[in-house]
């Protein structure tokens, strides 16, 4: 459909006035907003190693595996987060599960920290609740081979990021999940939503998640924790 | 150029001829001051472009509402030694295609003749200092601005060396731009003066600022000649450079112009030379048009003695200060222009006016009228060039038919009504 002449705007050159031509205001004015900068100084940097950002509660940062109220991997190897994973970076080895209330377990669990997006997909496709995104953004190595997080170093950050308030369980803290919930039907909510009644999850203010980050110092430091915990 | 060089080697005037015997050692204590001067005068020009290269750094970070250097130093105030240790210790690359010679001449070439320019300006009281400061390296040189300019326009050849034996595209663009630019901006530089030379019936940088200095603050040539302050200024933005002319290395276009190729101290050398040439146009800035170390009350002629010394060095050293901090300023306001725009700046505004200028210099000193009819003449002038460019923009917009509803009556002789 041709575009009606009623509907085009004529767009005129502004006609240069004798000021214009001279060039000066125009530098004089611009002069004068470079002042006030200088003058009325009002930087938005932020010292990141001294400051620590302030992150949203949906933050997606390093994967943790949860672990239930008797202190056992809640993840049930249903490769349910491998499948959705667009990354292809979870490699999940099932074994029969040596307790009672679950058939089987992950024999091993490795996440390739360095193929992850960070999509957050593991964590909704998740039954169980047993993977999940901590607000950890400060994760480097030397070596390709460290940042393949195994199930012993995935379940040390669950142990250094569950109590600190600003990662809480999100859902079903303690208990297996809505899985295996068969008395009840399973909770609607998203994933990533917070239970009101979880007490780790109170933050200072709705919906965000103030102050400084949860590990104070770098990930190999984390990694040494995580080696000197077992 | 015989006769430059004779001054330049006698300069030390009031030392005793060399006696028959032991004449080298009379000759070399003759030139002792001169050595001392050219290192203080060298060290300090040295630290005072490392330091002004994190003034800029800081300045531009405060107009950009960011932080700047902060991490060397308290308030990052070691930055620049830390910046030229890297310099000292980088990797020389050395292309393999380039002219090795010419290559490795060029920023010798770019930072000498910035540094020789610097040798007539006096930085300081030159008379009735006490005798151990002497505040030039090369006194009483009575050509001293056409030596300024003569050396100043040298550096271009650095710039070209540096491009044309970079042997790549992009510096050898760099560096045609160079000599176009320093060839165009030559003009209104030398003819901007030209008024003042007439004016102070002398060439010499010293005798104009002391002509000032008697006159008190109504002599600052800025009044008589507004207008070749500003050309002056605009003209020696172009010579060394600078933004809004700094055509020569603009990234965007020639990634980094002509010292693409260069790298480590050498880069560092030509760095050197583009600030040491902005010290010494705001040197001669502040001293051609505003009264070098004079100010009423604070620093007058008279006045002898260290403390008056001291006091002339500062306020000249503040007004060489304010006039970077105006051309850092306008580094971070106003955008780089285009080629085609330099040159007509230079070739339809500035040429023009400025001989026009001249002229009007000479009809007042032939008549011998009030030196405070070339104030209203720069304003005229001005005042004419401005109306001149409404008229052009005017007849631009119309020829190139961009108004296709221009009123009827400025349509009149519109070309696309003629057929």
């Amino acid at each position: 459909m041709p575009i009606e002449n009623k509907d085009v705007t004529w767009v005129e050159e502004p006609i240069i006035g004798f000021w214009e031509a001279t060039f000066l205001p125009a530098i004089i004015e611009g002069l004068k907003t470079t002042v006030k900068h200088v003058t009325n100084y009002q930087p938005t940097t932020e010292f990141f190693p001294e400051e620590k950002p302030t992150l949203p509660l949906h933050y997606r940062g390093v994967h943790r595996l949860n672990r239930d109220d008797q202190g056992r991997v809640k993840c049930v190897a249903c490769m349910m987060c491998a499948t959705a994973c667009p990354a292809n970076c979870i490699t999940i080895q099932g074994a029969q599960a040596p307790w009672e209330d679950r058939d089987k377990y992950p024999s091993s669990f490795e996440i390739d920290e360095l193929r992850c997006i960070f999509c957050g997909m593991c964590e909704e496709a998740c039954p169980v609740d047993a993977i999940e995104l901590t607000h950890l953004y400060d994760l480097t190595g030397f070596t390709r081979d460290e940042m393949l997080f195994d199930k012993e170093k995935l379940l040390g950050v669950f142990d250094q990021t569950k109590d600190t308030g600003y990662d809480p369980v999100r859902t079903h803290r303690g208990r297996l999940g809505p899985a295996s919930d068969f008395e009840q039907l399973p909770s609607l909510s998203p994933a990533t939503s917070v239970q009101s009644d979880d007490r780790s999850a109170r933050s200072s203010s709705s919906g965000v998640i103030q102050g400084r980050a949860v590990m104070p110092s770098s990930w190999e430091s984390v990694n040494d924790k995580i080696e000197k915990g077992k | 150029m015989s006769s430059m060089f004779s001054t330049l080697t006698t300069f030390a005037a009031d030392a005793p001829a060399p006696a028959e015997s032991g004449g080298v050692v009379s000759l070399v204590m003759a030139q002792l001051p001169t050595v001392i001067t050219i290192g203080a005068a060298l060290g300090a020009v040295l630290g005072a472009v490392s330091y002004l290269i994190y003034v800029e750094r800081k300045l531009a970070a405060f107009m950009q509402d960011r932080v700047g250097p902060n991490r060397v130093g308290p308030w990052g105030l070691l930055q620049p030694i830390a910046d030229g240790a890297k310099f000292i210790l980088k990797e020389d690359v050395i292309p393999e295609y380039v002219d090795k010679v010419l290559f490795i001449l060029a920023p010798c070439i770019a930072a000498m003749t910035t540094m020789l320019a610097f040798a007539v300006v006096p930085f300081g009281p030159v008379d009735g200092a006490p005798s151990f400061m002497r505040f030039i390296i090369a006194p009483n040189v009575d050509i001293g601005m056409v030596f300024i300019f003569a050396i100043g326009s040298l550096a271009v050849y650095g710039i070209i060396l540096g491009g044309w034996a970079s042997n790549n595209k992009y510096s050898a663009l760099g560096s045609l731009r160079a000599s176009a630019q320093v060839i165009s901006y030559e003009i209104p530089l030398g003819m901007s003066v030209l008024g003042i030379a007439l004016l102070g019936g002398t060439l010499n940088i010293e005798q104009i600022l002391l002509n000032q200095a008697k006159g008190g603050i109504t002599q600052w040539y800025v009044w008589t000649q507004p207008l070749a302050c500003l050309i002056f200024f605009t003209a020696a933005l172009a010579e060394s450079n600078r933004l809004p002319f700094d055509l020569v290395e603009c990234e965007q276009e020639l990634v980094g112009g002509f010292h693409t190729e260069y790298s480590s101290m050498k880069f560092a050398l030509f760095f050197l030379a583009e600030y040491t040439h902005v010290i010494t146009i705001s040197f001669l800035t502040a001293i051609l048009f505003f009264g070098g170390w004079h100010f009423p009350g604070i620093a007058e002629p008279g006045s002898t003695g260290l403390l008056a010394t001291g006091l002339k060095f500062g306020v000249l050293l503040s007004k060489v200060f304010a006039v970077i901090l105006v051309i850092m300023l306008i580094r971070w306001t106003i955008p780089r222009f285009r080629f085609d725009q330099l040159m007509g700046l230079a070739w339809k505004v500035l040429i023009p006016l400025s001989t026009a200028n001249v002229v009007a210099v000479m009809t007042v000193l032939q008549f011998g009228w009030s030196k405070w009819w070339l104030t209203a003449v720069s304003l005229l002038l001005f005042v004419v060039a401005g109306a001149i460019g409404v008229k052009q923009a005017h007849d631009a917009l119309n020829r190139s038919g961009r108004r296709p509803h221009a009123k009827p009556e400025t349509s009149g002789g519109h070309v696309a009504h003629a057929h």
